[in-house]
């Protein structure tokens, strides 16, 4: 059977996966990147294209500002702009207590050199005519953005490619473990690929290969429920989200320049990680028009031509995992983004192409260790 | 309205053109009235589209040869009508756990079933041709709907161009109309019909019809050329269509004056709601494209969901009146009623029959795969996104996309508004051309929600 070895091997060709090979190929060191299916197919190339630093829990800021400043530099990075856009984000609300919410992150995200400019009323409605009647307040970031899912991974691979990485697709890896100094993976059909060093970046994949290392994570899988209007005249910069405890209020969208307005959000679909399909239910399209009515009103003139979906996964407490194994030195984590990692994808490939090269990042990881699990792990060792 | 009669099963037929009637017509003889969807406004289907409630026009001229057939199938279903739940201008755009999603004015609502019979019928199967995204160029379904429900012709001077029996069929029904058909320019070779007589003479009375056809243009003084290949439909963005030029069997460039082109390769099933109920797809070597399988009678590979007539197989009108009746028999069955062997039997004999002239078809008219490989770089190949040959064979080269989904993730061919329905196999074949794969190891797009685009403003029906 083929026996390949690197610097290190890589379980997952998502954008984490492929970004980090990317970085680490750039710091020189030798990659085998591994992928069941094709690069960016799951998680990575369904999500909805939010290049969004606001909102997100604010020690996670660090990680979103590296990132930000990767997005704007692709052309250069990896010959190929993966359609971002810096177009500006909106966060909305329709109620009070989030539009206080809004002005009180706005103070803290300050402090990490996050600007959000607040807009209400007259002034509110002058700058974003197409917003609805019920919506209170808007919490603006100019840097913000979208991009295009489908091209930034697979862009990314192939910039790796270029650079040496060994990519290997339609490649599905049943066993991964340590042996002396050297982990291998071994595929379901035979082959295995050897390496000091192992990095599990594969999505809601993510636990059934930390768990042979002891480390399980209690990981849920959904599928984003998406879908796309015909194209109208491009006209709506900035991508819009709404802010809301209520899930089924939680809608989003954003216009590309081909005119067409993609659109997310208010539910969470079913998905099947064993066979990898995710589905959109009929009840959350529906529930996305409603929704729209309210948030824009003049958007309910316009067609969906599709829907789709892909397999994300998530964390109870809606923080990834990332950083080095707290049982295995030379392990390596960054999976389980709860649906946010897009925006994050070139920052964690940076963060950990670093983390691996140097022992050590400027970015801080702490509360995304895979340690927070522990205690969750030690008791599902003992039931069993 | 929508209330099954207690204890009986709810049995939904999606689609009133031959399959379905001849399908609702067999359950309702069984005891079971069924529920009927149709998008259109009124039944027949396409092959037996009716004109509007205010247009006159005899049988005769409407359906031709076929005529009989068109009045006995509407006049059953004028019977039928009164004793089912049928729901015209009505669109199925989803399927999810056992439940059909329909939209019909605007408002939305779910519709639980025991058995699904799905006969959504066909469209034109397209290969492009440079200039094919002019004004003034149709399918030759479109054409004929122009025809039939408008009384209206596509242009003052028409070229058929394409292949397969429904090429023509509309020629003539457009001579027949009065219009001016400029030249049916076939790219099939008559060697080819030759090789496939066996097969065709499975159904003697309709390889008569079809020749009968041919000379009937010819009489008419339509020039009739075989053997042809495409090279473009000449035109400007603002004129439109201005002209034909192809290549002759003996190698010549020829050039014909028109101000319109119908253009078709045969037909493909409509399988977007097969594949959305999650039907399983098998590829289907003759006619290379992927089709959801299916037993002799029509059951799918989902329980309870049966398909039948050209959305599942291109058996024409005829086949699709028996593939109806048949999966009615299916689906009866599967709920424990009791069916005639003998009934069924003969009705399987028939439906070999035309499965045979089915595949005699296909090799007298076969899908012009190899022209793929032709198309200049500078050739639209999906109308909808406006997106070149040449950027779908560099996706393939240059970016990797050896498959189906993933050339339209990387180069949007088949995102648009008929998400890949015309586009899809022409797509297919040039991705394989340029990768060097077989056509189907590209697979194929996988069918999303909605059937058709679905108006943001539809309102769900709370039940």
């Amino acid at each position: 059977m083929s026996r390949s070895q690197a610097d290190v091997v890589i379980v997952g060709g998502g954008f984490m996966g492929a970004a980090t090979a990317f970085f680490l190929r750039q710091r020189g060191r030798s990659v085998i990147l591994l992928e069941r299916g094709l690069i960016g197919q799951q998680a990575s190339g369904t999500n909805f294209g939010n290049v969004r630093r606001q909102g997100r829990f604010l020690p996670q800021l660090p990680l979103a500002n590296r990132s930000r400043e990767i997005w704007g530099k692709l052309p250069e990075l990896i010959q190929h702009d993966a359609e971002f856009l810096m177009s500006g984000h909106i966060r909305v609300c329709y109620r009070d207590e989030q539009a206080d919410q809004f002005e009180v992150y706005a103070k803290e995200a300050s402090q990490y050199g996050l600007k959000l400019d607040l807009f209400r009323g007259a002034e509110m409605k002058a700058r974003f005519p197409f917003l609805g009647p019920e919506v209170l307040s808007a919490s603006y970031s100019e840097k913000d953005g979208h991009a295009n899912p489908r091209l930034a991974a697979p862009a990314f691979g192939r910039a790796a490619a270029r650079l040496g990485a060994q990519i290997v697709e339609n490649t599905e890896i049943a066993t991964v473990e340590k042996e002396g100094a050297e982990f291998r993976a071994t595929s379901t059909d035979g082959r295995t690929f050897h390496a000091p060093v192992l990095l599990v970046t594969a999505g809601a994949w993510g636990s059934l290969l930390s768990e042979q290392f002891g480390e399980p994570v209690p990981i849920a899988v959904h599928g984003p429920q998406m879908a796309v209007t015909e194209p109208t005249t491009y006209g709506i910069q900035p991508v819009v989200g709404v802010s809301s405890p209520h899930i089924e209020e939680v809608l989003y969208f954003r216009q590309v320049t081909r005119g067409n307005i993609v659109i997310g959000g208010c539910a969470r679909g079913p998905a099947y990680p064993d066979v990898r399909r995710a589905y959109v239910l009929p009840q959350n399209t529906l529930l996305q028009f409603k929704q729209m009515h309210r948030l824009a009103p003049a958007l309910a003139k316009l067609n969906i031509i599709r829907v789709w979906s892909g397999i994300e996964g998530y964390m109870p407490d809606d923080r990834p995992i990332m950083g080095a194994s707290g049982n295995v030195s030379g392990l390596y984590y960054a999976f389980g983004f709860c649906g946010h990692g897009f925006q994050l994808g070139p920052g964690v490939g940076d963060t950990m192409a670093e983390l691996i090269d140097t022992g050590a990042t400027s970015t801080p990881l702490e509360p995304f260790d895979i340690r927070r699990f522990a205690a969750v792990a030690t008791q599902a060792q003992q039931a069993a | 309205m929508g209330q099954p009669v207690t204890g009986q099963p709810r049995v939904v037929i999606v689609g009133a053109g031959p399959a379905g009637v001849r399908c609702a017509q067999t359950l309702l003889a069984a005891g079971i009235s069924p529920i009927v969807i149709d998008e259109s406004r009124r039944d027949g289907g396409q092959i037996y589209r009716r004109q509007p409630e205010n247009f006159g026009r005899p049988y005769a001229k409407l359906y031709g040869t076929e005529a009989a057939r068109a009045e006995d199938l509407h006049t059953t279903f004028e019977r039928l009508r009164p004793k089912i739940d049928y729901r015209p201008n009505t669109l199925a755009w989803n399927v999810a756990e056992r439940k059909l999603h329909l939209v019909h004015e605007g408002h939305a609502s779910a519709l639980p079933y025991d058995a699904l019979i799905l006969c959504p019928g066909a469209t034109d199967r397209l290969m492009p041709v440079k200039g094919w995204q002019f004004a003034g160029t149709y399918s030759l379904g479109a054409s004929q709907i122009a025809l039939k429900s408008q009384a209206v012709s596509i242009g003052r001077k028409v070229v058929f161009m394409g292949s397969g029996p429904l090429l023509y069929l509309v020629a003539n029904q457009y001579v027949q109309a009065g219009a001016q058909v400029a030249a049916v320019l076939d790219t099939s070779k008559f060697a080819q019909r030759l090789r496939a007589l066996p097969k065709l003479l499975a159904r003697p009375d309709v390889l008569k019809k079809g020749a009968a056809l041919v000379s009937s243009l010819k009489k008419a003084g339509v020039s009739v050329v075989n053997g042809i290949e495409p090279l473009e439909i000449v035109g400007t963005d603002a004129d439109g269509v201005q002209g034909v030029t192809y290549r002759d069997a003996s190698g010549r460039e020829q050039r014909i004056v028109c101000d319109a082109v119908a253009l078709g390769y045969h037909l493909r099933p409509e399988t977007q709601l097969a594949d959305l109920a999650r039907c399983a797809f098998r590829f289907d070597e003759p006619t290379r494209q992927w089709l959801p399988q299916i037993d002799e009678l029509g059951r799918s590979s989902q329980a309870g969901v049966y398909l039948a007539g050209d959305g599942v197989r291109v058996l024409g009108a005829d086949g699709a009146e028996l593939a109806g009746r048949l999966a009615a028999y299916a689906a009866l069955s599967d709920l424990g009623h009791t069916i005639d062997a003998s009934t069924l039997d003969e009705l399987k004999r028939q439906q070999q029959k035309m499965d045979r002239f089915r595949l005699g078809l296909v090799e007298a008219f076969p899908w012009p795969a190899a022209q793929a490989a032709r198309l200049s770089d500078d050739t639209v190949v999906c109308r909808c996104e406006g997106i070149t040959v040449g950027e779908l064979r560099r996706v393939t080269r240059d970016e990797g996309a050896c498959e189906a989904n993933r050339a339209k993730a990387f180069s949007r061919v088949g995102m648009g508004r008929c998400q890949g329905r015309y586009c899809g196999h022409a797509a297919a074949e040039i991705i394989a051309d340029a990768a060097g794969v077989p056509v189907e190891m590209v697979g194929r797009l996988r069918g999303q929600a909605p059937v058709k685009p679905l108006s943001i403003a539809t309102v769900e029906e709370v039940e």
